[in-house]
């Protein structure tokens, strides 16, 4: 850093300040999007060149205990896929779940330059912060499990709302998380209560417990807005995979009443129902789904699309992750994290062929294409669930091209295209504007990332260029230049330097008594003492604090 | 004319070498072939800086020199010959489909890991896991034939599934394990526990062992594919006796953990017999 760079002749994009590819100059000093450089400024001719803020990832998978015991479960991955180190990065392995030196410098490659890590247990927080530690280039965060908390529910049990919101707080605080994560809420209480058990609808009394699904994530929504959160609260809804689950998904959203709440992989969510010939098989309800985001403005949603191929399911749904094995008959990991949360792990292979994964394929597809709202229906694969975020670029295509999505359409199963609404919805093509949207400025905005997605001044410089290219696949994924902090990453498509991301954490205030009320729970419920659970601040080297809504001055260090 | 490649500088550490095989190097030049990359280590390097290359490729390799650190020589071949003079390392052919990889010195860990087709053959000594299944996979070698004159070490055709491992010496500690079908001929001496976990198969052994207690003992015979086996194994080479062909062997049948249908044949020699 320190130095200064102006970037010109390229065709901008930057969907938050309203440039949708005029050629103007971008200039970057000291890490930081600036209104102008000094004339004697290094000077990068993106003539031919699309430029865009760097790719934001809301949703991904890449880091913490579960993401470890799927490197373990698949020794393959690593023997069939080696990243060789370079002079400028470290080697690893790669397949569908990359170590952590891979994943940050593949993202890198894909002109991804922040990317959030989806689900964490609280104990599990050191450890993630370890290896996002570990994971180059990228900024990073993570969003803490709470959904299943059983301390939590005690306190909502009992009617004890403030302390029910400042516990809440405090564990956001002491894990260094970023947004509160609720997985199947209500779930992990039957599945450990009963053989198969699992939630079913948003009504049904939560095992052990006087609560419902219903009050769980009504409860947390109020609580993660009041407290002014810049993501308030990530949502994997009741029921994901089941035929039929669409009315779930939609009752999850009406909870929310006017407040934020984010949908995470809503693809997922929005199967309805058809007579099948052993159970109920799946069919789309993606026109349902988007017509409410649509309508909501304080719904957000990611897709978590599938594509074809390998993939690893990878969810703190213990009961999907059983459902699963059964269709699978492969090797599997479940387990669960003392009062936190529970965790279920499979290689999975979506196959176009099969109705489900071509259904589950155009569905993805679908609700990019239905939805009029791109800055909150934005992109993701849900990685490494619904595909590798390496198929990233490939997807983009699909969502650009409608000739090649016609090719591959044809390629799937034809009864899942009739049980879906793809052909009516084909006509649409996304522009570099909209991607741009989909892909940065807009997962930025849904995550209150105020220096991420765009390249207005006073931006994080987080830039990628890309050769203009008619096959945007080929386009997405070799990015010509990739910038992080202002510093030139990959140039000429290879790497030129290393380069250590920042740790993104919130740091709510709570009330210090709180943990009168935890410490108890605590000392007779858990493996570990209370005084050893809060996470250090030495375990983040290099991060960045972001404001709640009552907190003003951004802390960084 | 073949491709003879001869080590000049010994690698410091281990060498991936999967272009080492036929397909790899088919119509190359001497020059062409010495410029292909190899991993070193976790660097990448060229096969140049390792080997003089003489010759042009016709589907024949000799490779002559200490290659012990070499892996994957001969990784998914399908067709010709490679001839290892010397030893070779860990990996070797693992996964080929076809062919024939003759080693005229020991060999490493893994030979042939989950081998298709084609066919192996050790001059002396081979390491663990010969034709076993890679971590993290079930099944291991699903067809081919690997021969070692020497001893083997433990755990050979873990998860096999079809195909033929023939042991000239002793071998180690759990022979066959978890292996679901197939052929393990060992003329030397079993370690202990082998065939555990088989589901179905046959391990012979030329002397009596140490069975788990989860076989049992069924009958004394002679098995008709003995006396097509081992004159097979004689005329590759291997020391077969007329009396090893005669019989008659004991039939131990297991695991029964997993429901008995598999089996391991000792040569009744009149030693002490077979005991678990």
């Amino acid at each position: 850093m320190g130095s200064s760079l102006r970037i010109v002749n390229g065709r901008v994009f930057d969907p938050a300040n309203g440039v949708n590819g005029a050629v103007r100059d971008v200039c970057i000093q000291d890490g930081r999007i600036v209104a102008d450089v000094p004339a004697d400024a290094k000077k990068i001719d993106a003539r031919g060149q699309v430029v865009m803020p760097g790719g934001v990832d809301i949703h991904c998978h890449i880091a913490g205990p579960k993401v470890n015991l799927a490197r373990k479960v698949q020794p393959e991955d690593h023997r069939l896929d080696v990243h060789p180190r370079t002079r400028f990065t470290r080697s690893g392995t790669g397949g569908t779940v990359p170590s952590t030196f891979a994943t940050g410098y593949r993202y890198a490659t894909l002109g991804y330059t922040s990317a959030m890590e989806a689900a964490v247990t609280p104990l599990g927080a050191r450890h993630t912060l370890e290896e996002l530690h570990d994971t180059p280039v990228i900024d990073k965060g993570f969003f803490v499990l709470m959904g299943n908390n059983v301390l939590l529910y005690r306190l909502l049990q009992e009617g004890r709302r403030e302390e029910f919101r400042q516990a809440l707080a405090w564990w956001i605080s002491v894990t260094k998380a970023y947004a509160p994560k609720l997985v199947n809420p209500g779930a992990d209480e039957m599945w450990k209560g009963h053989r198969n058990a699992n939630i079913t609808a948003l009504d049904q009394k939560i095992d052990s417990f006087d609560l419902t699904p219903r009050r769980v994530i009504a409860a947390f929504i109020e609580a993660a807005n009041d407290l002014g959160l810049p993501h308030p609260v990530h949502i994997h809804c009741n029921n994901l995979g089941h035929s039929g689950n669409f009315e779930t998904t939609l009752e999850t959203m009406r909870v929310a009443e006017g407040r934020r709440a984010h949908i995470t992989h809503i693809q997922f969510h929005s199967y309805g129902s058809v007579a099948g010939k052993s159970r109920d098989n799946p069919t789309s309800r993606a026109r349902d789904i988007s017509e409410f985001v649509n309508t909501h403005p304080n719904i957000s949603a990611d897709v978590g699309a599938v594509m074809f191929g390998r993939s690893t399911s990878m969810t703190a749904d213990a009961p999907l992750a059983y459902m699963l094995r059964q269709f699978s008959h492969g090797k599997w990991v479940n387990a669960d994290t003392e009062h936190e949360s529970g965790c279920g792990i499979i290689p999975f292979t979506y196959q176009d062929r099969n109705y489900t994964n071509a259904l589950q394929w155009a569905i993805g597809l679908e609700l990019f294409l239905l939805s009029q709202d791109p800055w909150r229906m934005v992109f993701s694969t849900d990685h490494p669930n619904g595909g590798s975020f390496m198929s990233y670029p490939r997807l983009i295509r699909l969502l650009m091209d409608r000739e090649f999505r016609k090719e591959q359409m044809a390629k799937v199963n034809q009864r899942a295209l009739e049980h879906s609404g793809l052909r009516d919805c084909q006509q649409r093509e996304y522009s570099l504007y909209e991607i741009a949207i989909i892909t940065r400025a807009g997962p930025a905005r849904l995550l209150g990332l105020a220096q991420k997605g765009h390249l207005g001044p006073g931006a994080d410089a987080d830039v990628t260029i890309y050769d203009e290219d008619d096959d945007k696949e080929r386009m997405f994924s070799t990015p010509r230049y990739v910038i992080k902090d202002g510093e030139l990453i990959i140039e000429d498509h290879e790497f030129r330097a290393d380069h250590e991301g920042r740790i993104i954490h919130v740091a709510p205030d709570y009330d210090p008594d709180i943990e009168r009320v935890i410490e108890p729970f605590f000392e007779e419920f858990y493996t570990i003492r209370f005084a050893n659970y809060p996470v250090a601040d030495r375990y983040i080297r290099h991060g960045q604090v972001v404001p709640t809504a009552g907190q003003s001055a951004p802390a960084g260090r | 004319m073949s491709l003879d490649l001869t080590l000049h500088t010994a690698p410091a550490v281990p060498l991936e070498a999967e272009v080492l095989s036929p397909a790899r190097l088919g119509g190359l030049s001497a020059v062409e072939a010495a410029k292909l990359k190899v991993v070193h280590g976790n660097q990448s390097a060229e096969l140049g800086e390792f080997f003089k290359v003489v010759g042009a490729a016709n589907g024949e390799l000799h490779l002559t020199g200490d290659l012990s650190r070499l892996k994957q020589i001969g990784a998914a071949m399908s067709a010709g010959r490679i001839v290892v003079h010397g030893p070779a390392g860990m990996h070797l052919g693992a996964g080929m489909t076809g062919g024939e990889i003759v080693v005229e010195g020991d060999a490493g860990d893994w030979v042939g890991p989950e081998m298709a087709g084609g066919r192996i053959v050790i001059k002396g000594n081979a390491g663990h896991m010969i034709g076993a299944a890679c971590r993290g996979s079930a099944v291991g070698i699903r067809g081919g034939e690997i021969l070692v004159f020497g001893n083997a070490g433990n755990e050979i055709g873990a998860g096999m599934r079809r195909g033929l491992i023939a042991i000239g010496g002793d071998c180690g500690d759990f022979a066959g394990v978890n292996m679901l079908a197939g052929s393990v001929i060992v003329l030397g001496r079993l370690g202990w526990r082998a065939g555990a976990g088989m589901k179905r198969g046959t391990i012979v052994s030329m002397h009596p062992a140490e069975l788990l207690p989860t076989f049992g003992y069924a009958c004394t015979y002679r098995p008709v594919f003995i006396r097509l086996y081992l004159p097979y194994l004689c005329r590759l080479g291997l020391p077969v006796t007329d009396a090893q062909i005669a019989g008659p062997y004991q039939r131990w049948c297991g695991d029964a953990v997993e429901l008995n249908r598999g089996e391991v044949l000792f040569l009744d020699t009149g030693e002490p017999a077979a005991r678990n």
